[in-house]
């Protein structure tokens, strides 16, 4: 293996969930990897898919349900896709760490903040309990805590939602993982401290080497963390591009539509924002063609409406759109100057 | 000057937390003397972050939650001196629309039925005429008048606030409390609503007080803000002029907290990240609230509580930089941030 090889590969993963109506496909044929010492964004609304592809990568889809049908997802040289519990189990936690959005339900209540990121570390590294603890206190040290040393006999009542999010944080970072994966973790936080934790979480990408794969909703924060960005509409990726590119020239409609529908707080658009017509398309009723042509307003019966649309080659990214050449000068966005 | 649709002067409210066996009551004083006006057709933003006492500043305009002190008057009419019993009448003028359609929608009504209890309650409407009206209402917001015959579980979420939407506006109130309408829907369905709640507006000359913890969202819709931190007001006025020149360093760090759709640009903004927590509200800090938080608190800011000075372009502020230590008069704070952080690197 060598070093140019990503550190996450995720190679045509396909998942199915049961439903009443037969199993449905909840992410189709995704593509895309995380590099070392990168930071990658997977955007995404409700139903898209995003999250149950990371699940899916490291192997939680299966106790819920789901099961993977297709696809390969290489960690560090090691395939992950019919992986042991045994291996996954090791890896989890220890070479990846998890962070979610409600940082309360994923905290024990009964266990002081300092034991529960000291087991962690004990299990994974088979180190004395003096020294877990060590290392714990070192952890909330790095996110932050104040007087951590103290603060780690706290319980997790005993924090505000941000530091708790901060305890998540240091206890995914405990092991020293090689790579993050963070699902939505400030949607449930306010701005204030939501740009406290992407601060905390970009100083810990620089100073530990660390990659993130980072689940979001929010165009906003992409643009505030990432290096790549990741879209996926109806389980499929639609476009994946550099954050620079995808801001200055979306090439895909539906991004193009996002960044026109997001209200923003300073007034440079100079006009109000453009709502992207009907809803989020469902996996029992995956549009024919292009899964976002209902909503489209380029649409063109034919092309758009009637054969699966294929991921193809743009500038340093992909996009799934059969108008590509036609729209690039359209979705260009003009340079706003502030 | 025309008379506001909405006035409220000096409300507080507290919320009883009982007592432990010992000792006094314990009382929270979650909204601690707010005063503001909507004019007819217009509408307000309430700012701030969980625990500001935004949505209880909402609840207890419609009476959902009794003010402690204080008076609200809805078109001259006196809201908190009204007994319970005429506070019904008085919900014909005001309504409300709340964050989750999931839930506030009766699950085992029809959407007719839904739009049309609240003309069965207020008004004497034979039923014909009803079944017109909801019709009527239903296309208004965007929905097919035959949907009137549906259940809300077969509904996406943003159709359902659009029913919750037409069940608010169907007696023509003249103010709709909106508590965080767009923040349950998904980004792409956001925008739908909110034009169609300006639409609206701007055909029937409704007031909004808008409740959003979302920034962007307020500006959009708000000619008007008001910034909340633990209970007060702390900076209110044109909206254009707070979010561009906010004279209040809370106002100031919520505005560069918000995360913007551009890469390039957000490389070179100037954030002002706070430090610490919210306080809590049991036992608020002396002096000025956000003292424990603020990057560039001064001796008096524990002392007194800074008064709400008037700031240029409009509107109020209330923190002691403007009076004392670098004595900014009601300028926008924004030069001596920039000033303060590039000095302190």
């Amino acid at each position: 293996m060598t070093d140019s090889a990503p550190l996450l590969d995720i190679k045509g993963l396909t998942v199915q969930y049961p439903s009443p109506a037969g199993w449905l496909t909840v992410v189709d044929n995704v593509s895309f990897s995380v590099g070392r010492n990168d930071i990658v964004c997977v955007v995404g609304e409700s139903g898209s898919g995003k999250s149950v592809t990371t699940q899916a990568a490291v192997g939680l889809v299966q106790p819920k349900g789901g099961r993977v049908t297709a696809g390969s997802v290489m960690f560090d040289g090691q395939e992950l896709v019919g992986a042991s519990n045994r291996v996954l189990n090791r890896i989890r936690g220890d070479s990846i760490g998890f962070i979610f959005q409600e940082p309360m339900s994923s905290l024990n209540p009964a266990y002081t903040v300092g034991e529960q990121i000291a087991e962690v570390v004990r299990r994974h590294r088979g180190v004395s309990r003096a020294e877990a603890w060590k290392r714990a206190v070192e952890s909330l040290d790095r996110v932050h805590i104040a007087s951590a040393a103290t603060r780690a006999h706290a319980y997790p009542h005993q924090f505000s939602g941000g530091m708790r999010q901060r305890v998540m944080i240091a206890m995914a970072i405990a092991c020293g993982p090689k790579l993050l994966i963070a699902d939505e973790p400030t949607t449930a936080l306010d701005v204030t401290i939501q740009a406290r934790i992407l601060e905390v979480l970009k100083e810990l990408q620089r100073e530990l080497g660390m990659s993130v794969l980072f689940i979001t909703h929010d165009l906003g924060v992409v643009a505030e963390i990432a290096r790549s960005v990741v879209v996926m509409y109806g389980a499929q990726v639609v476009e994946a591009a550099p954050a620079d590119q995808l801001f200055s020239a979306p090439r895909h409609p539906y991004t193009a539509g996002l960044l026109e529908a997001m209200p923003q707080v300073a007034l440079e658009r100079g006009h109000d924002p453009i709502a992207i017509p009907g809803t989020v398309a469902q996996a029992h009723a995956w549009p024919k063609g292009c899964r976002f042509n209902p909503r489209c307003v380029h649409r063109q019966d034919g092309p758009c409406t009637t054969v699966p649309v294929p991921l193809a080659i743009e500038g340093q990214g992909l996009v799934r759109c059969a108008l590509v050449d036609q729209l690039r000068p359209t979705l260009d966005r003009r340079v706003v100057t502030p | 000057m025309t008379e506001p649709c909405l006035k409220v002067s000096d409300l507080h409210v507290m919320y009883d937390l009982g007592s432990s066996g010992f000792g006094p009551r314990k009382r929270l004083h979650a909204v601690n003397g707010a005063s503001f006006e909507i004019a007819p057709g217009e509408t307000l933003g309430l700012v701030g972050e969980s625990g500001s006492g935004k949505s209880t500043i909402g609840l207890s305009i419609m009476r959902l939650i009794e003010p402690y002190s204080g008076k609200v008057t809805l078109g001259g009419t006196d809201v908190t001196g009204v007994s319970r019993k005429d506070v019904r009448t008085l919900r014909r003028r005001m309504q409300m629309v709340f964050q989750d359609p999931y839930s506030s929608l009766n699950p085992s009504m029809t959407v007719a039925q839904l739009l049309e209890e609240p003309i069965i309650i207020h008004r004497d409407i034979p039923k014909a005429e009803r079944a017109t009206m909801v019709g009527a209402m239903l296309e208004a917001v965007g929905l097919h008048a035959g949907y009137a015959v549906r259940y809300p579980h077969e509904f996406s979420g943003g159709q359902r606030q659009r029913i919750a939407i037409a069940r608010a506006m169907i007696l023509h109130p003249e103010l709709v409390v909106l508590d965080e309408p767009v923040s349950a829907l998904d980004v792409s369905t956001q925008s739908q609503i909110l034009n169609l709640l300006k639409a609206i507006q701007a055909k029937s000359g409704t007031s909004f007080l808008l409740v959003a913890h979302d920034l962007a969202v307020v500006r959009l819709m708000s000619p008007n803000v008001a910034v909340m931190y633990l209970g007060e007001i702390v900076e209110a006025g044109p909206s254009g002029r707070v979010y561009d020149a906010p004279a209040h360093p809370y106002s100031a760090a919520l505005i560069s907290a918000v995360p913007f759709p551009d890469p390039e640009r957000q490389r070179t903004a100037t954030r002002i990240i706070l430090r610490g927590d919210l306080p809590s509200p049991m036992n608020p800090p002396s002096g000025c609230r956000f003292r424990t938080r603020c990057p560039f608190a001064m001796e008096i800011c524990s002392k007194e509580a800074p008064p709400a000075v008037p700031v240029q372009g409009g509107g109020t502020a209330s923190c002691h930089l403007h009076a004392h230590g670098p004595k900014l008069g009601g300028a926008s704070l924004l030069p001596f941030i920039k000033e303060r952080l590039s000095a302190s690197h």
